[in-house]
């Protein structure tokens, strides 16, 4: 089952690479982590998927602690949780193609961002699974390139994102 | 008040109390090593940048202090890596501090510029890179701190030339260091000690295992309650050594790969494992599959990381031991374990039968004999570090610890050349005591530039050497696993006392048992530093020995020999 670790680091040069050589050093694999800014000019947000299978969340997570710059980490995997992923896709469409490809985008609300002579660069937001089914009906008209930010992720309601019982 | 960098270093370092810094100069530290002649520190100069982690981390050991080590940029950096790493395994409190190229230069393969941040993150507890002056004061205070606290380890602060140069308005900040992402865990929660006395209520045959961290958190006496109250007996682990005193009944010595018979038994039969403070390393397991089978275990730790780490533990106590065992001992009601306390004596008598000490006195020279001769005449007061090998595994099995902070030894690196620089930092942190560092005659020969240091600083530092003329560990593991081929592990040296002599350094050598007590109380009556080695039994193997992938229960025991 896959888990998603929300964790508030220190902005500040090179906490990244800790992160990085963090996983690295202790053999966990990830799926996905995605960096970027938060409410606090001071604080960056990571959101970081991974396959609960192969690595255990609660030893990710504990590690995690370990960083001094690392502020908070929650597992939200079990609560109530938006999360998002966009990517942007860069299909085959030359001109008698391009309609079709837009209506398929359409129905996903994905939008159109770029069109080329014969390609057209298709912006979507929303799950992986969605994503993934956009993806897949795209394919037979032949996907060029693509890119994904990572999923990111927020609570519902006023949680802040930040563990009750603070840093443990 | 405007201060350079340098001079902010000195005034941060004299606030945090330290006197001595273990070196090397270069470059890139002249202008702190400039500043610190007009302050009340020391600068020790060793040979070799390994010997200054090394002792400096034999200082922290010894003291409970925080060490301190120093040195340039580029190669004297790498050269602290050894160092660093063994302070890392065994969450030793070490600050290191190099000297790193111009800010400007930074990137651009400067003359001895090497990533030192980048080479020492996984390695370190935390690190720092320092480009201006302005940052210094804070980043030391906060070094210092997180060196010290929780669970101790090495803190590198790599300091840019024109950092230590600049001039700024330099105010100590007074408030106490405050880290968001940083906090430690004191006392465990009220639902977990609870489920802990409910299983330690329940178990007949518990065991305590007691690691470093006992000796970390100064939980000595609390530990000595607990065992006293729930009739517990203790198993230690090499670096938990001192924690408990050898002689109480309770005391099992110490267990895994080359721990006692009796340690391991016990263990294995256990129903309960009280684990305070260490890691289930796999030199204290054996086998995880077999592990412990019939034991409930709870685990305190003040690093959530560590559980369920290498072991599947029932109750996470997260907290400081001290103050969790100060919480634990009054929920505790005295309790009753006499029939499984003499079902572990049943066990001791079989380990003491193929003891080497309770053995007729052979021909040969034997190195537990040596030890055990040595911890006799020395009344087990002397503060001991060693190398890594059989001489280290002999220390900790023949030089029995009364007391906590006696025994300096690398345990989760196993570092060789440990022994020598780690007793001149524990020297500089007892300056009315003798030290002594049991060396290997490989191991010794990792360090022996030291010798010098021990000379130039008059250090009172004794070293023993057990000469074998082998690699003997790693023979060890030959003659057992690989048919006795002796492959790389026959290893020649100098003449010792001679090469002792060189550097001024009296000393002896011993070849027969009977020569061991003049030998060392010489050692004794001369001032200052002196050697005695001891050409020991070439072949001796230390038992007993869990085989790697073996479970803890199958020992290779010592062979029998022509009982008195
Ligand atoms: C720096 C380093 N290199 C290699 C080893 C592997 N090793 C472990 S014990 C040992 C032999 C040590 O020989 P010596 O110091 O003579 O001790 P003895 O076992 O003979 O008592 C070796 C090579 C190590 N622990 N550290
Ligand atoms: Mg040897």
């Amino acid at each position: 089952m896959q888990h998603t670790l929300i964790a508030k680091v220190e902005n500040i040069p090179g906490v990244l690479n800790r992160v990085a050589s963090l996983f690295r050093r202790r053999n966990f694999n990830i799926d996905s982590l995605n960096v970027g800014r938060s409410e606090n000019p001071k604080v960056s947000r990571m959101t970081i998927v991974i396959d609960n299978n192969a690595v255990d969340a609660a030893k990710v997570q504990s590690n995690l602690y370990k960083l001094v710059n690392v502020i908070d980490v929650q597992d939200v995997t079990n609560q109530p949780v938006v999360s998002r992923d966009l990517a942007l896709i860069k299909v085959a469409a030359t001109a008698e193609k391009r309609h079709e490809i837009t209506n398929l985008a359409n129905i996903f609300r994905a939008n159109v961002i770029d069109v080329g002579t014969d390609s057209v660069i298709i912006e979507i937001t929303g799950t992986v699974d969605k994503i993934e089914s956009l993806m897949e009906l795209l394919r037979p008209f032949g996907i060029l390139e693509m890119v994904t930010t990572g999923q990111v992720a927020m609570l519902r309601g006023k949680s802040n994102g930040t563990s009750p019982n603070g840093h443990h | 008040m405007k201060l350079s960098g340098a001079e902010i270093v000195m005034e941060c370092l004299v606030r945090e109390g330290v006197e001595t810094i273990f070196g090397y100069p270069g470059g890139a530290t002249m202008p702190m090593l400039d500043a610190m002649l007009n302050y009340p520190i020391r600068h020790v100069l060793t040979r070799h940048e390994q010997g200054a982690a090394f002792a400096a981390d034999g200082y922290a050991r010894s003291s409970g202090k925080v060490g301190v080590a120093m040195a340039t940029s580029g190669p004297g950096a790498t050269n602290l890596v050894t160092g660093i790493t063994t302070a890392m395994m065994d969450s030793s409190p070490v600050v290191f501090i190099t000297g790193q190229v111009h800010s400007t230069l930074i990137g651009g393969d400067a003359f001895q510029e090497t990533d030192v941040t980048g080479i020492t993150l996984p390695i370190t507890k935390h690190n720092y890179l320092v480009t201006s002056a302005e940052e210094l004061a804070e980043v030391i205070r906060e070094a210092f701190y997180i060196a010290r606290s929780g669970r101790p380890g090495p803190v590198l602060i790599d300091i840019c030339k024109d950092a230590q140069i600049e001039k700024v308005e330099f105010e100590y900040p007074e408030e106490e260091v405050c880290l968001p992402g940083y906090q430690p865990p004191t006392h465990a929660t009220p639902a977990s000690l609870e489920a802990a006395v409910k299983l330690i209520k329940e178990a007949k045959r518990p065991v305590i295992l007691a690691g470093h961290g006992v000796l970390m958190s100064g939980a000595m006496s609390e530990l000595y309650t607990f065992a006293e109250k729930t009739q517990t007996p203790v198993a230690l682990t090499l670096l938990g050594l001192g924690s408990f005193p050898a002689g109480h009944p309770y005391n099992l010595g110490m267990m895994g790969m080359h721990g006692t018979a009796h340690s391991n038994l016990a263990i294995q039969n256990a129903d309960l494992i009280l684990a305070f403070g260490m890691r289930f390393d796999d030199r204290v397991t054996g086998t995880l599959r077999t592990y412990a089978p019939r034991a409930k275990k709870i685990h305190v730790d003040i690093d959530a990381s560590e559980f369920n780490k290498n072991v599947t533990i029932d109750v996470a106590l997260l907290g400081d031991l001290r103050a969790i065992l100060a919480d634990l001992n009054p929920k505790l009601e005295t309790m009753d374990h006499q029939e499984w306390l003499q079902k572990i004596q049943t066990w001791v008598q079989e380990s003491n039968d193929r003891d080497i000490l309770y053995w007729e006195n052979s021909d040969k020279l034997h190195a537990a004999h040596v030890i055990h001769d040595f911890w006799q005449q020395s009344r087990g007061e002397a503060i001991v570090t060693t190398g890594v090998g059989q001489h280290q595994m002999w220390t900790a099995q023949y030089y029995r610890q009364e007391k906590p902070y006696q025994l300096i030894t690398s345990g989760g690196a196993g570092s060789m050349g440990f022994g020598m620089p780690s007793a001149l930092g524990a020297w500089f942190a007892h300056k009315d005591r003798e030290i002594w560092a049991i060396e290997g005659d490989g191991s010794f020969q990792m360090s022996l530039n030291e010798l010098a240091t021990l000379t130039q600083e008059n250090a009172n530092v004794k070293i023993l050497v057990i000469n074998n003329r082998y690699l003997g560990m790693v023979r060890q593991w030959q003659e057992f696993f690989f048919d006795k081929r002796y492959a790389a592990t026959p290893i020649t040296g100098p003449d010792f006392v001679k090469l002792a002599e060189a550097y001024g350094i009296p000393a002896v050598a011993v070849s027969e048992r009977g020569q061991i007590k003049n030998a060392l109380d010489f050692a004794h009556n001369t001032p200052g530093p002196v050697l005695v080695e001891f050409k020991v039994e070439q072949e001796d193997c230390v038992y007993p020995m869990v085989p790697t992938g073996a479970a803890l229960d199958e020992m290779l025991l010592r062979p029998s020999l022509v009982r008195v």
